[in-house]
C-alpha cells in the first residue's frame, strides 16, 4: 500500500530531502549465496541481438521521410555572436531548416565555451547539412577566455563553494606525531561512449516521441516537458539499446532540443547526432581537480588529522562534485576540515562521469595515505585497517551493511604477492604493489516500479519503463524475477525503453539501478506469485498461505508437486498481471559500497613506461545477482580507470582554450593490448538492511581507487611520487628524476 | 555503378561517388548490424571483411569495391564466434560488438587457435570503451567449445 515517508534522496552524492510517496512489498529476505537463479552466471538475454547486430540503437533509427541535423557550434571558448545570417543556409541543396540563436533553449550567441551551440540546420542528407554549416554567416566577437582554474577561485569566478569540518584540524595537526603535504592533480577525461549523444525527434500531433541514446528515460521526460513547456505526457521517449554513457547521457542534451524545434518546424523527423570531433568536445567530461592535502598522524598510524583544499575546474556549467567525499568518509578521523571551489571557467560543461569527485578524490587520499604509511615506516594496509571508521564518521551513522574488514582480509594474498614481485625486478624495469581502499554510495532508492504479467505457458514479461545501458540491467532483473516466480530464466522476457509503454524507473547510474529496480521486479514478481498461488488453492483446495512455487512446480501443503503449467493452462488468453514499487531505504542508516585493490606494476625507469600488470579488485556491494556481468563491471571499471590513470587525457591550447584532441586516435583510451590480469571477488553478503534483494550497485566501484593502487604500486616500485593525472611518460620520467635528487639530497646529510 | 557481392548476394549499387561502405551498407541497403563510432578510421566498429580481410567501413569507398565480395556481421550471425562472445559476456552496451566479432572471425580463419599476443595483436584496432576486453580474450580463445 502507498504511503507517505520525509526520506532523503541521494544521486551521487547529492542529498535532498523530500517527501516520497512509497509503497513496498516486505519480503523475506533469500538467504546467502547462489539460489536457482539468483547468485548463477548468466549470459545477457539480449547478447545475441547485440552480438548479431539485431539490436536497433538510435544511430540505427530510420524514420520515413526523416531529415539528417548539422550543429554549428562556437569554434572559440568566449565569444559573442554579434550577427548570425542563416539566408545563404536556409537555400543550400537539399536543406528543409535552419534556426539560430533564441529559436531553441540550447542555441545562443553567448558562446562560453567552445562546442557552445549556436545555430542549427538539417537537411535530406547529413552531408548536405554538413555542407549549409558552412554557408551560415557569423560575425564573432572574440574575447579572452579564463581557462586557469586557481585564477578563477582567486578571482570569485565559481559555481558554488562548500566547507566541511568535524573537530579542530589545527588541534588534530598539533597532536600529530607525523604531517605529510601534499598536492595532486586530476586531468580531464571525456566518456567517450562509442554511440555518440544522439536523438531523432517526431512529432505526432502535440506528441513528442523521441529516440534518444540516454541513461535515463524518464529525466529526459521531464527535461524535455519542462524546456518545451508540454504536459509529460505529450512527450514520449523511447531507448530500446544505448551504446554507452558512463554518466553523460542523463539528460536530453542540445541535440534533443535541436531535434524536437526542427521536426516541429519541418514536421518531419528530425536526427541530431554528434560526429566523433563534437562528442569529444560537446559532449560531456570528468572535470579536472586540483587538491591541496594534509594528513596528521601519531607514530602508530592513527589519524589525527585531515584537511583538504579542493578545486573542481567544472567548466561553464555543471556541478561541484564530492571530491572531498573520500576523505570525509573513508577513515575514522576526528579532525577533517575541507573546503571546495567548484571553478567557473569557459570550457565545456562538466557531467557526471562514472563515480564523479570520488574517482579523483579517491587518488589525492589514497596516495596521501600511502606516503604518509612510507613517512611512518608503516605497512600500507596496516595503516588503512588501523583508521578502519566503525560507524559513518560525518553524522555517527550505523552503516546498513559494511565489510571492508573483509575486503581488507580478503586483499591479505594479493598484498603478499609484493615481495615477490619486487624481486622480479631488472636493472631498468622495477617492479611494485600498490592498494587502495574504496568507498562510495550505490544503495539506489525509490521510486521505481515493475509490472508483470504470466500467460497461460506460465512464462513472465516483465516491463519498467527505464533503460538498459549494456550493464546487463535486463539480465540481472529477469533473474529475479525468475528466482521469484521458481521459473526458468529463459522463461522470462524483459522490456525496457519506453516512457509510453512501462512505469517509472530510475535512471542507470550511480550504481542505483539494480538496488533501485531490483526490489521493485521481485515485488512484481511476488504479486504475481501470491495470484497464482491464489488460483492453486482454489482449484486443489488448501491455504494459498500453505502453498509455494518451486522450480516450475507449484508444491501443495503436503508436498505433492503440480505443474504450473496446471494451473496457468486454465487462463487461456487470461494474464496474471502483477506490479511492484521500490520501498525505502533504512531510516537513519549509512548505505554505502567498499572495497580494496591491489595493483602490481612495471616501470621502465629508461622510458617512463607504466606498465599495469595484475590487479585484484575485493568489493563489498551486497548480494550478487549475476557473477558472470559482475565480473565484466569489474573488469570494465578497472579497465577505464587504467586509461584515465594513464594514458587520457584533454589537452587544450593554452592562449585560446581550444580542445586539441578531439579524435580517437589523439585521445587515448585503453586497448585490448593494455588490459592486465584482473582477478575480480565480490563479498556477496546481502545487505538485509536495505532492501528485500541486499544488492547495492557494481558499476562505479571499481573505477575508484585504481588511480591510487597503480600510483602507490608505482611508489613502491621506483620511491617515485606520481601526484599528477595521467602518468605519461614524462611525467613518470620526472617524478624519477625528482625521486634521484631527494635520495642525492639524503645521502648529502651526514648521519 | 558499382556491382559487389554483399553477404552472398549481388548488388549493383547507384550511389554517389565518395559514398563509403558503411553509409551505403547502413543507409542504402539497411544492413545496420555494422556501426559507425568514429566516421574516420580510428575505432574498428565499422568493421567488415573484403574478400575476407577485415576493412574499416567507413573509410573505404565503394567504387574502389567492384567485383570484391563484401561480409559483414548479417552475413556471420551463425558463426560460432557470436555465441562465444555471447557465453563469454563479452557484450556489454554492445555498439562495438559487431565489428569485434568480425575482426574475431578473420583472426580465426587465419590462426585458428591463436595465442594471446596474437589475440591483443590483432584486436587491438577495435575499441571497446565499456572494458570487454578481457572476455574478448576469453571468447577468442574458447570460440569453438
Amino acid at each position: 500500500m502507498a504511503r507517505l515517508i520525509r526520506t532523503e534522496k541521494e544521486v551521487e552524492g547529492r542529498f535532498e530531502e523530500v517527501w516520497l510517496v512509497v509503497d513496498e512489498d516486505a519480503l523475506e529476505q533469500w538467504g546467502e549465496g547462489a539460489r536457482e537463479v539468483v547468485g548463477r552466471p548468466a549470459a545477457k538475454i539480449d547478447g545475441l541481438a547485440r552480438a548479431r547486430g539485431e539490436a536497433l540503437f538510435t544511430a540505427d533509427v530510420r524514420l520515413p521521410g526523416m531529415l539528417h541535423a548539422a550543429v554549428l557550434r562556437s569554434p572559440h571558448a568566449r565569444a559573442r555572436a554579434a550577427r548570425v545570417d542563416l539566408a545563404a543556409a536556409l537555400d543550400a541543396p537539399g536543406v528543409r531548416g535552419a534556426i539560430g540563436p533564441g529559436d531553441s533553449l540550447s542555441l545562443s550567441d553567448q558562446a562560453n565555451y567552445e562546442g557552445a551551440a549556436v545555430a542549427a540546420v538539417c537537411a535530406d542528407t547529413f552531408a548536405e547539412a554538413r555542407a549549409a554549416l558552412r554557408l551560415i554567416e557569423v560575425d564573432w566577437e572574440v574575447l579572452a577566455p579564463l581557462l586557469d582554474a586557481d585564477e578563477a577561485v582567486a578571482r570569485g569566478e565559481f559555481l558554488d563553494v562548500r566547507s566541511s569540518e568535524r573537530g579542530d584540524l589545527e588541534r588534530g595537526l598539533a597532536e600529530a606525531d607525523v604531517v605529510v603535504e601534499a598536492t595532486y592533480r586530476t586531468q580531464v577525461v571525456v566518456h567517450t561512449s562509442m554511440e555518440t549523444h544522439q536523438s531523432v525527434c517526431r512529432w505526432v500531433g502535440d506528441t513528442l516521441e523521441v529516440h534518444i541514446s540516454t541513461q535515463y528515460v524518464w529525466g529526459v521526460r521531464a527535461n524535455l516537458a519542462e524546456g518545451l513547456g508540454i504536459d509529460p505526457d505529450r512527450v514520449r521517449v523511447i531507448c530500446d539499446y544505448m551504446g554507452g554513457g558512463f554518466g553523460s547521457k542523463n539528460g536530453p542534451d542540445d541535440h534533443c532540443f535541436i531535434g524536437a524545434e526542427l521536426a516541429r518546424r519541418t514536421g518531419r523527423p528530425v536526427r541530431c547526432a554528434l560526429t566523433r570531433r563534437e562528442e569529444h568536445v560537446a559532449a560531456g567530461n570528468r572535470a579536472a581537480t586540483i587538491q591541496r592535502l594534509v594528513v596528521g598522524a601519531r607514530a602508530d598510524g592513527t589519524l589525527t588529522a585531515l584537511g583538504g583544499e579542493f578545486v573542481n575546474a567544472v567548466g561553464w556549467s555543471g556541478w561541484n562534485t564530492f571530491v572531498e567525499g573520500p576523505m570525509r568518509t573513508l577513515y575514522a578521523c576526528p579532525n577533517v576540515r575541507t573546503t571546495t571551489h567548484g571553478a567557473r571557467l569557459n570550457l565545456p560543461p562538466m557531467k557526471a562521469f562514472r563515480a564523479p569527485g570520488y574517482v579523483e578524490g579517491t587518488f589525492g587520499l589514497e596516495c596521501l595515505l600511502d606516503e604518509l604509511a612510507a613517512k611512518l615506516g608503516l605497512d600500507p594496509l596496516e595503516l588503512r585497517r588501523r583508521n578502519h571508521a566503525d560507524v559513518e564518521p560525518t553524522e555517527g551513522r550505523s552503516y546498513s551493511g559494511k565489510n571492508l574488514l573483509e575486503c581488507y582480509r580478503r586483499a591479505e594474498p594479493h598484498w603478499e604477492r609484493r615481495h615477490e614481485v619486487r624481486a622480479r625486478s631488472t636493472a631498468t624495469v622495477k617492479r611494485g604493489v600498490g592498494m587502495a581502499s574504496q568507498v562510495w554510495w550505490g544503495g539506489g532508492g525509490p521510486p521505481s516500479y515493475a509490472w508483470i504479467r504470466v500467460g497461460s505457458n506460465g512464462h513472465a514479461a516483465v516491463v519498467t519503463g527505464g533503460q538498459d545501458v549494456g550493464t546487463g540491467t535486463k539480465t540481472a532483473l529477469a533473474q529475479i524475477a525468475a528466482e521469484e516466480l521458481g521459473i526458468p530464466l529463459e522463461h522470462v522476457t524483459f522490456a525496457v525503453g519506453d516512457s509510453a509503454r512501462g512505469p517509472y524507473a530510475t535512471l542507470s547510474a550511480g550504481s542505483s539501478t539494480l538496488p533501485s529496480i531490483g526490489p521493485a521486479v521481485r515485488a512484481a514478481a511476488a504479486d504475481a506469485r501470491r495470484q497464482i498461488l491464489d488460483l492453486a488453492a482454489q482449484r486443489y483446495g488448501g491455504n494459498a498461505g500453505e502453498l509455494a512455487l518451486d522450480r516450475g512446480s507449484i508444491v501443495l501443503a503436503g508436498g505433492e508437486r503440480r505443474p504450473l503449467e496446471e494451473i496457468v493452462g486454465l487462463l487461456g488468453d487470461g494474464q496474471i498481471l502483477g506490479s511492484g514499487a521500490r520501498g525505502p531505504n533504512p531510516a537513519g542508516m549509512q548505505v554505502l559500497t567498499f572495497g580494496v585493490q591491489v595493483a602490481e606494476v612495471a616501470v621502465d625507469v629508461e622510458t617512463g613506461e607504466v606498465t599495469v600488470e595484475r590487479v585484484a579488485a575485493i568489493h563489498d556491494v551486497g548480494r550478487v545477482v549475476n557473477p558472470l556481468g559482475a565480473s565484466s563491471q569489474i573488469e570494465g571499471g578497472i579497465i577505464q580507470g587504467i586509461g584515465h590513470t594513464l594514458s587520457e587525457q584533454r589537452l587544450l591550447d593554452p592562449a585560446t582554450g581550444k580542445i586539441l584532441t578531439t579524435t580517437l586516435d589523439s585521445y587515448r583510451v585503453p586497448t585490448i593490448a593494455d588490459v592486465p590480469e584482473i582477478v575480480g571477488e565480490l563479498l556477496d553478503i546481502p545487505d538485509e538492511q536495505l532492501t528485500n534483494l541486499g544488492s547495492k550497485g557494481i558499476g562505479e566501484p571499481p573505477i575508484i581507487p585504481i588511480a591510487a593502487a597503480i600510483s602507490n604500486a608505482i611508489r613502491d616500485a621506483t620511491g617515485a611520487d606520481v601526484r599528477s593525472l595521467p602518468i605519461s611518460r614524462a611525467e613518470m620520467l620526472a617524478a624519477l628524476a625528482e625521486a634521484r635528487l631527494r635520495e642525492r639530497e639524503r645521502e648529502k646529510v651526514p648521519g | 555503378m558499382p556491382e559487389l557481392e554483399i553477404n552472398g548476394g549481388r548488388y549493383r549499387l547507384e550511389v554517389a561517388e565518395g559514398a563509403t561502405l558503411a553509409d551505403v551498407l547502413r543507409d542504402e541497403i539497411g544492413l545496420t548490424g555494422t556501426k559507425v563510432a568514429c566516421h574516420e578510421g580510428h575505432c574498428g566498429a565499422c568493421t567488415v571483411l573484403v574478400d575476407g580481410t577485415p576493412t574499416l567501413s567507413c573509410i573505404t569507398l565503394v567504387h574502389r569495391l567492384g567485383g570484391r565480395a563484401v561480409t559483414t556481421i548479417e552475413g556471420l550471425r551463425d558463426h560460432p564466434m557470436v555465441e562465444s562472445f555471447v557465453r563469454a559476456d563479452a557484450v556489454q552496451c554492445g555498439f562495438c560488438t559487431p565489428g569485434q566479432i568480425v575482426s574475431a572471425v578473420a583472426l580465426v580463419e587465419s590462426s585458428p587457435e591463436p595465442s594471446t599476443e596474437e589475440i591483443r595483436h590483432r584486436m587491438a584496432g577495435n575499441l571497446c570503451r565499456c572494458g570487454t576486453y578481457p572476455k574478448i580474450e576469453e571468447a577468442i580463445r574458447t570460440w569453438r567449445d
